[in-house]
């Protein structure tokens, strides 16, 4: 849901480049000026050593190892994945992470692409509802989801309910019981997220030829018809961006059960990252190291397969 | 040729100015420890700079002011030892980076709820015979004592402050809903009675209870042993049994039950913890609440509670063998420091934790102190060291005392009566967080089957009990 829209701009033929490229000898790489590119890019390449690269293989070790932060750590080998794989609010976790990036997809997919294609159609006011849009991103989210939780009050005079109440609609109890908890929590991670994809998908948009739309008026076709003929297939390489980091995003949900719920009620709001931190710091106090760390590299590595193969699927298609 | 050599150049003055930036940043950390300001003479002449725990972030400047008086006094008295003050507040995450990152004050305070894992876990430092010195060994209430002692019996902190579980309760709203506040429940039937009274005239919450973020295994744990029960027992050989399923556990279940489905009783909230029930509770949207005695400096101070409406009871007890659970907090020594540094923490912690414990002129200076910074003084607390020395304590402040007394009264006249019961010592968190579902579960689901999450929590809980 709070999806990264730097990276949609990613080249498609950047394979294709590489192959091309005539291989240099040392000395014309320094004549050509590398020097100064790495001279450039050596900040950036120490930054993200240290505050990036390093601590992920530091997980990884950290993974096979038992420690307490004060004595040297001792290697456990696999222990540390077995015990994650024997836990059994793992499966509980899995679930309700699945659950989440479910519920996400239907609710929080199709909404901003709408909500784009709408906009792209007013003609007066444009920017108005573009900012409108992308004001709940600007909301720094723990802002937001406290913000948020007074509107879920379950009593009758929380915000929500006060609403529900003008229909004659009983109160419900949004965080408080084990059915809603997860919508609830959907739904404001949607309203948070939104605004990013709606300007990703406003600026696509701009970008198709108005032709193709003249065209199709031409030979007849209904709004319905340009939208699913036209938009969509013009839209199709940023949506599949879109949906890959969206899954990536939802599959590492922690700030909303963290905030609104604790994983509760019930364990129907713990997720696989909420785990990861309740294995670090909430129950042990840094006894458990080793299980955090080695469910962080499981949810790494399916992660990375995940992309990997969702990118060798649909690599054809976005392309075409 | 001539634009090569100035991209040349250019590329090694960005090199040479990024490595003396590296230098710079390391040279920097490396001389951390080196004060540039305030006491430059520590090191060169000798002295031990010692980093000790002061207060939360937030605090106000009253409190500073007070700790910079007796940092000075301290060193007055120890001209070797250089006492800096660091902002600090237990958390479970802080107090692991700061382990791990090397920034853990040299002398810091741990609940009891904590200290267990830590002690388990390896990460506390043994002072036995620093305790043993100071002739405190013996004098320690042998209930808060257990809560530091592994189980060959060393000793890993210094008991500081404790309490008694209690039963907070909202005179106003009591006096609402018909109530006597000066009369407040004994029996649980009464609290429930009582709930539904305060809920049926005010539409406020009678009756709420933490569950979630451990507190809602540690309140349920609390109200099993007023009843009677005990989570798990002591084996004797360092292995535990877990006894979840026990008619304690089973009855302070079937008490949440009917308070919030029979009598529709327990508000709307059922995520609160710790910090949100404080706030509820302050603002009067609760009737009543079981949490540690102390709390009124908390309610009051941090959470704005009106003292006029607050009212304090002990916990109802009933069955066979019913106790008090106690908690509280201790001061220890940083795992990582070196013995010259250990030493002058144990100085420290003397002086300032426990001497007001013991020693009149202490006592009434530190009352003072707080009294003056318009903190709580007098809220009721369980000994550290022995019932005597507390009650006489007790005289030596009187002046200074600035709590409701007559409010706390139903508490003060009765706890002595009520045996304090020391936490669970096997994986105390641990089972706390495996026993927050159990609560929420009761609390959200009218036909939560209470027999089987107990039979399923009593392996859950054995099976991490074995590991």
């Amino acid at each position: 849901m709070t999806t990264t829209p730097a990276r949609a701009s990613a080249p498609p033929d950047a394979e294709s480049r590489t192959t091309g490229r005539r291989r240099r000898s040392p000395r014309t790489w320094v004549r050509g000026g590398g020097l100064t590119t790495l001279a450039f890019a050596l900040p950036m390449i120490l930054i993200f050593t240290i505050f990036s690269w390093w601590p992920i293989v530091r997980s990884v070790v950290m993974s096979v190892q038992e420690t307490n932060l004060i004595d040297p750590p001792t290697f456990v080998g696999l222990d540390n994945f077995i015990a994650v794989l024997n836990d059994p609010l793992l499966g509980t976790a899995v679930v309700n992470t699945l659950y989440f990036a479910a519920l996400a997809l239907v609710l929080g997919f199709p909404i901003p692409i709408l909500m784009a294609v709408l906009m792209s159609e007013v003609r007066r006011g444009k920017g108005i509802y573009s900012a409108l849009a992308y004001l709940p991103v600007v909301v720094p989210p723990v802002v937001a989801v406290l913000l948020w939780k007074v509107f879920y009050d379950a009593s009758p005079n929380g915000v929500f309910n006060t609403v529900l109440g003008w229909f004659g609609i009983a109160p419900q109890p949004w965080l408080q019981s084990p059915d809603m908890a997860m919508p609830s929590l959907v739904i404001e991670a949607t309203w948070a997220a939104a605004g990013g994809s709606i300007i990703i998908y406003l600026a696509a948009l701009l970008a198709v030829p108005a032709e193709l739309y003249d065209a199709a008026e031409v030979d007849g076709a209904s709004i319905w018809r340009k939208a699913w003929h036209v938009t969509l297939p013009q839209l199709r390489g940023v949506i599949f961006v879109m949906l890959i980091l969206q899954i990536l995003a939802t599959a590492q949900i922690f700030l909303e059960p963290f905030l609104f719920t604790g994983g509760g009620p019930n364990n129907a709001t713990v997720t696989v990252l909420l785990l990861i931190y309740r294995y670090a710091f909430q129950n042990s106090l840094g006894g458990n190291y080793g299980m955090a760390t080695a469910l962080s590299v499981m949810l790494a590595v399916f992660l990375a397969l995940l992309s990997w193969a969702y990118f060798r699927l649909t690599n054809r298609w976005s392309t075409s | 040729m001539k634009s090569l050599n100035r991209r040349t150049m250019v590329a090694g003055v960005t090199l040479a100015a990024g490595a003396l930036l590296l230098t710079a940043c390391t040279s920097d950390a490396e001389g951390g420890d080196d004060p540039t300001t305030g006491s430059s003479d520590s090191g060169s002449t000798g002295t031990l700079e010692l980093r000790v725990a002061t207060f939360p972030p937030g605090a106000d400047a009253a409190a500073y002011e007070a700790f910079a008086a007796q940092e000075a006094q301290f060193e007055a008295e120890n001209p070797d030892i250089d006492v800096i003050g660091v902002e600090y507040e237990w958390t479970g995450p802080t107090f692991a980076v700061q382990l791990a990152g090397g920034s853990l004050p040299d002398v810091f305070t741990v609940p009891f709820t904590d200290s267990k894992t830590l002690l388990e876990n390896g990460q506390l430092m043994d002072v036995t015979a620093e305790v043993e010195e100071l002739g405190y060994a013996d004098s320690f209430n042998p209930i808060i004592l257990d809560g530091v002692q592994d189980d060959d019996g060393n000793i890993y902190g210094f008991p500081r402050q404790a309490y008694a579980m209690g039963l907070h309760y909202n005179r106003t709203l009591f006096e609402e809903a018909g109530l006597d506040p000066d009369n407040p429940p004994a029996t649980w039937e009464e609290v429930r009675e009582a709930a539904d009274a305060i809920a049926e005239a005010t539409g406020k919450a009678g009756y709420a209870q933490m569950a979630i973020n451990n507190t809602g295994g540690w309140q349920l744990t609390a109200q099993t042993v007023a009843r009677g029960g005990r989570t798990q027992t002591e084996d004797g050989d360092g292995t535990y049994t877990s006894t979840i399923n026990n008619p304690g556990t089973k009855a302070t279940l079937e008490f949440l039950h009917d308070v919030r489905w029979e009598d529709d009783a327990f508000g709307f909230k059922v995520d609160l913890d710790w910090g949100t029930i404080n706030q509820e509770f302050a603002a009067g949207n609760v009737g009543m609440f079981t949490s540690g005695s102390d709390v009124y400096t908390a309610l009051v101070r941090d959470f704005g509670m009106d003292p006029a409406q607050y009212g304090l009871t002990v916990m109802p007890l009933e069955g066979d063998d019913p106790g008090t659970l106690g908690g509280g907090d201790i001061a220890v020594v940083s795992p990582t420091v070196d013995d010259a540094t250990k030493a002058a923490a144990v100085k420290w912690i003397d002086w300032y934790y426990m001497q007001k414990l013991l020693n009149e002129d202490a006592a009434v200076s530190d009352a003072q102190v707080l009294a003056d910074s318009g903190q709580a003084v007098g809220t009721p607390v369980l000994p550290v060291l022995s019932r005597e020395l507390y009650e006489e304590s007790l005289v030596w402040i009187a002046d200074y005392v600035n709590v409701p007394v007559d409010q706390m009264a139903p508490f003060t006249d009765r706890i002595w009566d009520q045996t304090p019961v020391g936490e669970p010592k096997g994986k105390t968190q641990e089972i706390y967080a495996l026993l927050d579902p159990i609560v929420q579960a009761v609390l959200t689901d009218e036909n939560a089957d209470i027999d089987a999450l107990l039979t399923q929590a009593d392996v859950d809980a054995q099976a991490l009990l074995d590991q």
